[in-house]
């Protein structure tokens, strides 16, 4: 008897405890198993009225899995995905636009590509496409994110993962599983099995920016497998926005605050801004920047370039504290030396 | 307004779970939506229940706790509670605080009927 839920069959209540003796698993595309899809499906009769199901399973779980799913992709074809995050109307296409165009002046070879998400219209991809940069738009309908799933759609529909090839990545002898579902040039070849570097802190070998739709609540939420998210706040809004939208500016790496050839006009306290968004995330790089007159692109270009390090303020804390002990020991020991 | 995706998320799940497990209703779903999750609690409820006619959540019970928030101080080095993202440590004020505790959002259990 099932010591969980007191039924009299041999099923199990916790995937990774599948069962050798379960004929009736299904497992699909994705690798989850589905269970009864057969036999087992008819309802025991003589079971008690109520039971209960343990699932402690993570809400996020089904979205956490295509992300992953695709991070190991982009990880592996050196891909530096980024997932631009903002309210509405803060330049997020405008400074995307800037930054593809100045790329394309140092790297003339780097190939990039763009996932734009909206609610609707394909304005936005079709700003994009004018730089000659292909972008998918995704449109959410009703939606107010975008998820992992929609992601791995777009991204095998864009050129980039053939544009990384035909660049000349390397082939050797590696075993990798390509996690789109899509049939694709190599796939059939053993030359796919190539040691996909990871550019760890190197030169990206492409890179994808994904637009995300703008809001500053829903999509801290959804991972989509991105290297980092990269939140962009103009001077024209609050410089307490970090306070106010917490998640997203806890969840970013990076902060771009945008628009600042405005300044001059606004009433807006700046370091009040920065202080605000170390409040709510201690290790948050932050680059100020104006997509229109060009200030602050090299930073961030420069940043990109170098594969958007995460920069460890953390350790940097740990470190300075341990001087700090070390140097405190020493004073405690001295009057007995 | 992203707690109607959660729902529908939810839901997924059960009907996940059903066809591994037959039942026909659930009775009681119990969820944790940690005070760092990011989710309005009442919104998801408010999903939940518009979602639920028609489904085997159809008439269920929401139950849905709320572990409160917790982080490591990284200068006290202590456990210290966090009320919410961007408040202090109340023990020194400063902000080099890790979240460890309230950012779960899981499907706990569900009490199911299978007549």
């Amino acid at each position: 008897m099932c010591v969980v839920c007191g039924c009299g069959t041999g099923h199990s209540h916790d995937k990774t405890e599948a069962p050798a003796t379960d004929s009736d698993v299904q497992v699909d595309a994705t690798g989850d198993l589905h269970y009864g899809e057969g036999q087992a499906r008819v309802s025991v009769p003589g079971m008690s009225q109520a039971r209960t199901i343990r699932l402690e399973q993570d809400i996020l779980g089904e979205n956490d899995r295509h992300a992953a799913r695709n991070r190991e992709n982009f990880t592996a074809h050196g891909v530096l995905a980024l997932n631009l995050v903002s309210s509405p109307g803060s330049g997020k296409t405008t400074l995307l636009c800037s930054t593809l165009m100045a790329l394309r002046q140092r790297r003339a070879d780097l190939p990039l590509a763009v996932i734009e998400g909206d609610q609707q219209t394909r304005h936005d991809a079709e700003r994009i496409r004018e730089t000659g940069v292909p972008a998918i738009q995704i449109n959410t309908g009703k939606g107010c994110h975008l998820d992992a799933r929609m992601i791995t759609e777009a991204y095998s529909r864009l050129p980039l993962h053939d544009a990384l090839h035909a660049a000349g990545h390397t082939h050797q002898s590696f075993v990798h599983s390509h996690v789109d579902q899509q049939p694709h040039a190599h796939v059939q070849t053993q030359q796919h099995q190539h040691s996909h570097h990871a550019h760890d802190g190197g030169e990206p070998a492409g890179m994808l920016f994904i637009e995300n739709v703008g809001n500053l609540v829903c999509p801290a939420l959804w991972d989509l497998g991105e290297a980092g998210k990269v939140a962009i706040l103009s001077v024209t809004e609050g410089e307490d926005k970090p306070l106010k939208y917490p998640d997203m500016f806890a969840a970013a790496r990076l902060m771009i605050l945008n628009k600042i050839d405005l300044l001059p006009h606004l009433d807006f306290d700046v370091q009040r801004c920065l202080d605000y968004a170390r409040q709510v995330n201690p290790q948050i790089q932050i680059i100020q920047l104006s997509a229109r007159d060009g200030t602050g692109l090299d930073a961030w270009l420069d940043w990109l370039l170098a594969g958007a390090p995460a920069v460890d303020r953390r350790a940097a804390r740990i470190a300075e504290l341990e001087a700090e002990l070390a140097r405190l020991k020493a004073q405690v020991e001295a009057p007995h030396a | 307004m992203h707690e109607v995706s959660l729902a529908g998320g939810i839901l997924s799940a059960v009907e996940a779970a059903a066809r591994r497990d037959p039942f026909v209703r659930v009775s009681r779903l119990r969820l944790e939506a940690g005070t760092l999750a990011g989710v309005e609690i009442e919104a998801l409820r408010f999903a939940l229940e518009a979602l639920a006619p028609g489904t085997l959540l159809a008439g269920a019970q929401i139950d849905i706790e709320q572990p409160p928030g917790q982080a490591w101080c990284l200068d006290c080095a202590i456990s210290v509670p966090l009320i919410e993202r961007g408040a202090g440590c109340p023990q020194c004020g400063g902000f080099w605080l890790q979240p460890t505790g309230g950012t779960e959002l899981r499907i706990l259990d569900l009490q199911v009927e299978d007549h």
